[in-house]
């Protein structure tokens, strides 16, 4: 299985995710530069967190009219697998590969801290290492998280099994108006959203920085894992 | 010929720095102030042979880039 990680300037968590992919697959992932026109012969493309062209104009607006979009949506569109985290998951909402998109976080403050997630998602390859309802911890490091979209389109989310993981505190308790738990405000808690083919997935916070005991925890491991399970690595 | 394109976010959407500065010119003793919103307003210079085609090119690269349809709504507005 051959996975991908896009670098645009401004990127500065790609050698976390390079870790954590090279321990869920025992594969070293390839480098694309963000001029890139082709993402051929990948099956995951992973665009990682970040600050992609210094966050100029929205996070994630510049780059997702970088050259190398155009292949990552022609091969989402094809049924490739993308993970979007943190500044990826703003690219992919600007991409209009995943709906909504994320503010400024409603306290202001840029939240550099763990927090913890709920399992939601069903029947994807990017929520298939835990069971529904798990909990796990990730760090989180954004200043606009604060995930919105049309309540009709929320509605649909949430119908179709479609938001990934929502924002909990570490006993599983989800409370959109607390922010202790719901830190930058989200819509429904909503921390991370799936595709209509599910094969499409963008959250906030960064698993890839839970994965090896010596860092501190795999919490985020699971989703690799699933990942590659899915993929039959 | 000079195009301003104004970018505000949508009506409903929340918008936390203009709750910070509301609160902040209460604080300065604006007492009257109620809602804040901060909008963004580009400047743009374009080549174009009459207003109509300028106003086009403006509505055109606001959907394309300069403003984000999902949370912003925009006005375009030609310069003489």
């Amino acid at each position: 299985m051959k996975t991908g990680i896009v670098v645009f300037p401004g990127t500065n968590r790609e050698r976390d995710m390079v870790q954590a992919l090279t321990l869920a697959s025992g594969q070293a992932p390839q480098m694309l530069w963000h001029q890139q026109d082709s993402v051929d012969g990948l099956d995951l493309v992973v665009l990682p967190g970040g600050f992609s062209f210094g966050d100029y104009l929205r996070s994630g607006a510049m780059a997702a009219h970088s050259p190398i979009m155009n292949a990552v949506r022609a091969f989402a569109q094809k049924g490739g697998y993308v993970l979007g985290v943190c500044n990826g998951f703003q690219i992919l909402t600007e991409s209009q590969l995943l709906p909504g998109a994320l503010l400024r976080n409603a306290g202001m403050r840029f939240l550099s801290q763990d927090c913890h997630l709920k399992v939601e998602g069903r029947d994807s390859a990017f929520t298939a290492g835990w069971q529904t309802g798990d909990v796990f911890r990730a760090p989180m490091a954004h200043g606009d998280g604060n995930y919105t979209a049309a309540p009709d389109v929320l509605d649909r989310l949430e119908g179709e099994g479609r938001v990934a993981f929502r924002y909990c505190n570490a006993d599983g308790v989800v409370s959109d108006d607390d922010t202790r738990i719901n830190m930058n405000g989200s819509a429904r808690s909503i921390a991370g959203v799936l595709s209509e083919n599910r094969r499409v997935c963008g959250l906030m916070p960064h698993p890839e920085n839970l994965t090896d005991e010596a860092v501190g925890g795999t919490d985020g491991l699971p989703l690799f894992k699933g990942i590659m399970e899915a993929m039959g690595v | 010929m000079k195009v301003r394109v104004f970018v505000y976010l949508k009506e409903g959407v929340l918008d936390p720095q203009g709750k910070a500065v509301g609160h902040a010119l209460q604080t300065l003793g604006f007492k009257g102030v109620e809602d804040v919103r901060i909008s963004r307003v580009v400047e743009l210079d374009v080549d174009a042979v009459d207003k109509a085609a300028a106003q086009k090119q403006g509505e055109d690269m606001a959907r394309a880039l300069l403003a984000n349809e999902v949370i912003e709504d925009f006005r375009v507005e030609v310069c003489a």
